[in-house]
């Protein structure tokens, strides 16, 4: 089974089909682009499976790379099609794949314009973002890292809202700027060990003086995408724009990207730098669940709101990835996992309300539960999953990266922790005032509940937090072998490297 | 007991509640309460043949139902500790809850949400059996959460009175802040010894080992951040704040979650982090003086209710204050019998005033009530047993728990118990009073019912209540509602009298080794065995009625009477000359008030500022549009030199020739 190139397939089965799909042209074929979408996207996700099925779990060496030899791609710069998953983009590919499913459905009924090209965008992003996950060779993940900004820059650009062309302006030149410093450190490592393969990079050893400077490069560059605090502000401002579904893929798929480059570049390539300038990601990070904490409380714009909780949420990720232990880097993954269900599930709850009134504002809601009761259960789960309840998803990432920030210190511990209160304070003071009360004014009386489309992918989100929640085992279990070899190597190489 | 019986216990009623919950509208109402009673049913019956086969003297189970999780070393397990403490904790809850899920029938009889609020208890009783039954502080936290989250449910299961949903969301705001002292606590016992096991840490050696790593200003801190936790739950001054508001929910909730059980989860974890505690002085007095404290401010503000439930709801958070005294002072068991008999009288008693409530159409108001006995007879009856246990009248089942406090109190020296034992007595009067006054109010004097439309009710409530029109009277309720009342009648005259011998006669006492208590602090509860031996619990009774405790409790009762009964006039000659204290008492002694202000509106103002000056004018502000001003301005600068004039470049291009010529002349070149 292990020969067939299953991670190709995931790759570009999404990228042709998304191709198709452009095929079928104007909105008179509507029906048949959906239909198309939906067949690609499952197809899509079921040549996923058989990465967790055929994972061996008892080794951090890269997987399913298909033959000895990679496919030379240009050769003056011996650059390769190179690829690979370990236990770390495992999760991301298989989350990618599988929330592709979920938005091709979700825009199933709210898209009505451009109807072919808006189901394209999605599949050849959700293509581009398999790259990036499993790509090996420097070039080559930069090249998808790139390209994936040029379909989101659409999504929100035509089918966003009113302010579109502004946000999607800030979004690509934030991240644009980002990477640029990542071509820099790319070309920087090509020309210290002659070769473009990530895996050699990570065996480099690069000088401490260049170590600081590729650090931050790969800070900014990474960070603009996670996003840290104070790179942050295109977030919410792209997340207000965008449509649902371009909502849902930004904050599940794209905001993985700057942490899952941290994971693979930041953390083995300039572990030294890494080391010296911890002190700097942690308190960035703990400023996003804190500063951001407060921030989210006084939005008024419910898509806002959740997008300040996606950054204060992806600051634990950061900031377990920087406590270099097991227990930070592993529930930091898991967080990503998690965040990837919790809040695509909260903006397509978002949405659901959305189609209906065609406002954000929570105050043009109350009440909401007499109308839906159906979809203020679901709610209700996602906002609990959000605040980090035990049971759901959210809870096992953010309890074990508190776990390990006690291992490292408690002042970390205590402020990261404070998360508890402040995301239940966001969270649910928004959902009281959104769902609980009387009827607050006629749209709201007006409200027809979820119907079955919308009930079929939150109840399929649901299953995934609560099945996450109540038995993370199998989803810690493939990164074991990933996570510790990073440690082993992060921890080695800052003891053996002159620190200064 | 094998697992697999084990694992019934919790998820009979799990079932039950996802079948009501998810299923309601088709199995209809019926089946809903049938589904969720057969599920508390089923473990209430298992508990008690776990109790049984405890008294047997059968082996204590620790087993593993599943691996959770497992990163490096650390194992996070889902497992059952079934031993005396864990078995007393499920048969209160087990037995407490069949209660109140057949009372539900009565009550909740006309509610559009039967079914929902079915699913809703059912569920609680599912999260509260597995809080007790862990055996790992994992579970431990997911229960204690579990329970949070159902009963913010719960207080807002009226979610159209902006009343409920404020007291739900502060309820679970209020308890996420304990939550996080204990999440805390949690992490430092994972950090310090690496596990998440009852028995690693919990065991005398794994305590004895953490106490040595993790050494003493951190070891203190390991207990008072799972302390803090406590006091969340088990609401002790200053994290009380939500507990009489949570009296929004339906009344059968006040009585499961905010009397019975959920409330004393705190009581239970402190006693099953005996091993610990034991080992911190300093944590000890600061749990004994907030519990004392608890005590007896909670139980003034009792006095100057005028809601039935708010005074049952201030009466519970003094007796828990009770509990706490008992925790500080290492008598753990004393301090799990008194959960256990007050499990039983406040059960009765907020059963009590919701019969009440269902009497009184809705009106909760005791100024419009009066002379309810000659209505209301199983009711009255009840209520008084449940008044009369609750302020310790010798032979009744709180007498004998909250004797052996005081006197396991007075006995102690650790710091602190002197001001203690002075709040603990005083607690006794002054429960004496607000219960008699309630009891008083209620169920004696003039009838003053009957006048529903011509004023509103008080206490901001407005018309939510309805109350009885002029010349209604008030009945009895219906049979499932009086049965209850009944049935927990019982247990609260006899229970105390039947616990007490096997529970401290003995130096181990029935809870052996789940508890444990260090050499020096063991002499505690010496007194009450002396006692015992003396003259059984029947002795200790008769020893009661000449104690001061009894006469405090006379007193107040004395006092009840003379104010509410024999001069009515009196307490308001009395509010009018304490004016300030008054007024004290009635804002709750401003807690609410300074909560709202300095953490409510403190973190809006704070989320708001942060929002409009570091978000939208530094960061993109002076950060973003800075910059992009920045270029803006550059490519002006530089288009300005774009003129087209050809003269113009010539001249450019001179003045540069120039300037590189002179610095080429007098530095050399760059780099030679």
């Amino acid at each position: 089974m292990t020969d067939i190139p299953f991670l190709s397939l995931a790759i570009w089965i999404p990228i042709f089909g998304g191709v198709l799909v452009l095929a079928t042209g104007p909105d008179s074929n509507a029906r048949m682009a959906r239909m198309a979408a939906l067949l690609t996207a499952i197809l899509g996700f079921a040549v996923t499976i058989p990465l967790y099925l055929y994972f061996d779990r008892n080794t951090a060496e890269m997987q399913f790379g298909g033959g000895e030899e990679p496919l030379l791609w240009i050769e003056h710069f011996k650059v390769y099609y190179r690829l690979g998953i370990d236990g770390i983009s495992l999760w991301f590919v298989l989350l990618n794949s599988f929330m592709t499913i979920i938005v091709v459905i979700a825009g199933w009924e709210s898209t009505q314009k451009r109807v072919a090209q808006y189901m394209a965008a999605f599949l050849i992003m959700s293509g581009l973002m398999n790259g990036i996950f499993s790509a090996l060779d420097g070039v080559l993940f930069y090249v998808f890292f790139e390209a994936s900004l040029i379909p989101l820059y659409l999504i929100i650009g035509v089918w966003g809202g009113p302010n579109r062309v502004y946000a999607a302006f800030k979004f690509f030149l934030f991240t644009l700027a980002g990477s640029l410093l990542l071509l820099l450190a790319i070309i920087y490592l090509f020309n210290l060990t002659g070769s473009f393969d990530i895996l050699v990079w990570h065996k480099a050893g690069v000088p401490a003086n260049a170590q600081t400077l590729i650090f931050f490069a790969f800070l900014v560059a990474f960070g603009v995408k996670v996003p840290m605090w104070p790179i942050h502000t295109w977030l919410p401002d792209a997340h207000v724009e965008a449509p649902t579904g371009g909502s849902v893929v930004l904050a599940a798929i794209a905001l993985k990207l700057g942490a899952y480059g941290f994971i693979r570049f930041a953390l083995p390539i300039v572990p030294a730098a890494c080391e010296d300038y911890r002190w700097l990601v942690v308190g960035l990070s703990l400023v996003a669940v804190v500063y951001i904490g407060f921030v989210a409380l006084a939005q008024t714009d419910m898509k806002k709101l959740v997008a300040y909780s996606s950054v204060s949420h992806m600051g634990f990720v950061t900031l377990g990835f920087f406590l270099f232990n097991q227990l930070g880097i592993e529930g930091a993954l898991i967080q990503m996992i998690s965040h990837g269900f919790v809040s695509g599930a909260m903006f397509l709850c978002i949405g659901v309300l959305y189609d209906r009134v065609h406002s954000r504002q929570i105050g043009d809601y109350g009440g909401v539960v007499n109308t839906m009761p159906k979809f203020a259960a679901f709610f209700m789960l996602f906002a609990m999953a959000n605040a980090g309840l035990p049971a759901t998803s959210g809870f096992v990432g953010e309890f074990t990266v508190i776990l390990g920030a006690m291992q490292v210190h408690f002042l970390i511990a205590f402020l990261a922790a404070t998360t508890l209160i402040l995301g239940a304070a966001y969270t649910l003071w928004m959902y009281k005032r959104v769902v609980f009360g009387e009827v607050a004014n006629e749209k709201v009386a007006g409200l027809t509940d979820i119907n079955r489309r919308e009930f079929f992918f939150l109840s399929l989100l649901a299953l995934c937090v609560l099945a996450m929640g109540l038995y993370p085992f199998p989803f810690t279990e493939v990164m074991h072998a990933s996570v510790n070899h990073l440690v082993e190597q992060v921890n080695g190489k800052m003891l053996t490297l002159p620190s200064h | 007991m094998d697992m697999k019986t084990l694992l019934l216990v919790p998820l009979a009623p799990l079932a039950g509640a996802i079948i009501a919950g998810l299923f309601g509208r088709q199995i209809g109402r019926v089946g809903a309460h049938c589904v969720a009673i057969a599920g508390v049913l089923v473990s209430f019956i298992i508990s008690v043949m776990v109790f049984q086969s405890l008294e047997a003297g059968e082996q204590i189970n620790d087993g593993t139902v599943y691996t959770w999780m497992q990163i490096g070393s650390l194992t996070f397990e889902i497992g059952f500790l079934i031993d005396q403490l864990s078995a007393v904790m499920m048969l209160v809850v087990s037995f407490v809850s069949l209660m109140v899920h057949i009372y539900t029938i009565g009550y909740m009889s006309e509610d559009p949400g039967y079914q929902r609020f079915f699913s809703y208890i059912s569920l609680f009783t599912f999260a509260m059996l597995m809080l007790v039954m862990s055996n790992n502080f994992l579970q431990l936290f997911f229960g204690w959460e579990a329970v949070g989250l159902v009963s913010y449910l719960l207080i807002g299961f009226w979610y159209k009175r902006p009343t409920a949903i404020y007291a739900n969301l502060k309820a679970f705001l209020v308890n996420r802040v304990g939550d996080f002292g204990f999440l805390l606590g949690i992490a430092l016992i994972v950090a310090y010894a690496g596990s998440l096991a009852y028995t690693d840490v919990l065991s005398e050696q794994g305590a004895k080992q953490l106490f040595e790593k993790a050494a003493d200003p951190w070891f203190t801190a390991i207990c008072i951040c799972l302390f803090i936790g406590a006091m969340g739950k088990s609401a002790q001054v200053p994290l009380h704040v939500w507990l009489p508001d949570s009296m929004e929910g339906p009344t059968p909730i006040s009585a499961l979650i905010h009397a019975a059980t959920m409330v004393t989860a705190g009581i239970f974890m402190v006693a099953r982090m005996s091993p610990l505690f034991e080992l911190s002085e300093v944590a000890l007095t600061f749990v004994l003086v907030v519990g004392a404290t608890t005590a007896l401010f909670m139980g003034f503000l009792g006095i100057v209710q005028n809601d039935i439930k708010r005074v049952v709801a201030y009466s519970t958070l003094s007796q828990l204050g009770y509990m706490t005294v008992a925790l500080g002072v290492s008598a753990y068991s004393v301090a799990m019998f008194h959960l256990t008999t007050h499990a039983f009288f406040k059960a009765l008693l907020f059963l009590g005033a919701g019969s009440v409530i269902i009497g009184m159409h809705h009106d909760q108001d005791m100024r419009n009530m009066g002379g309810l006995r000659k209505y209301m007879p199983i009711t009255w009856i009840t209520s008084l047993i449940g008044s009369l246990a609750l302020i310790g009248t010798p032979f009744f089942s709180g007498f004998y728990s909250k004797d052996s406090i005081i006197e396991a109190v007075h006995a102690s020296s650790i710091p602190g118990a002197g001001y203690a034992l002075f709040c603990v007595l005083v607690g006794v009067f002054v429960t004496a009073f607000y219960s008699f006054r309630m009891y008083f109010l209620v169920f004696h004097g003039k009838e003053r019912f009957g006048k529903a439309h011509e004023e509103g009710h008080g206490d901001g409530h407005g018309e939510e209540h309805h109350g009885l029109a002029p010349g209604q009277k008030p009945h009895e309720s219906p049979w499932v509602v009086t049965l209850p009342l009944i049935l927990l009648a019982i247990p609260s005259v006899v229970i105390g009298y039947c616990m007490i011998g096997p529970l401290l006669s003995d130096e181990k006492g029935w809870f052996g080794a789940s508890i444990f208590v260090s050499g020096n602090h063991v002499a505690v509860l010496a007194g009450i065995r002396e006692t015992l031996s003396q003259g059984g619990a029947f002795g200790m009774a008769l020893h009661g009625l000449m104690t001061p405790p009894f006469w405090l409790a006379l007193a107040g009762v004395v006092t009840a009477w003379v104010f509410y009964i024999y001069k009515p006039e009196l307490p308001a000659a009395i509010r009018r000359k304490f004016a300030g204290l008054h007024t004290v008492l009635e804002n709750k002694y401003y807690f609410d008030r300074f909560n709202e202000i300095v953490f409510a509106g403190g973190a809006r103002a704070l989320g708001n500022g942060l929002w409009r000056n570091g978000e939208q004018k530094l960061i993109d502000g002076v950060g973003v549009s800075g910059s992009s001003g920045l270029v803006k301005l550059l490519a002006r600068a530089t288009g300005l030199f774009q003129t087209g004039y050809l003269y113009q470049y010539a001249f450019t291009m001179i003045v540069g020739v120039f300037v590189l010529l002179t610095f080429w002349v007098f530095f050399g070149w760059a780099g030679r």
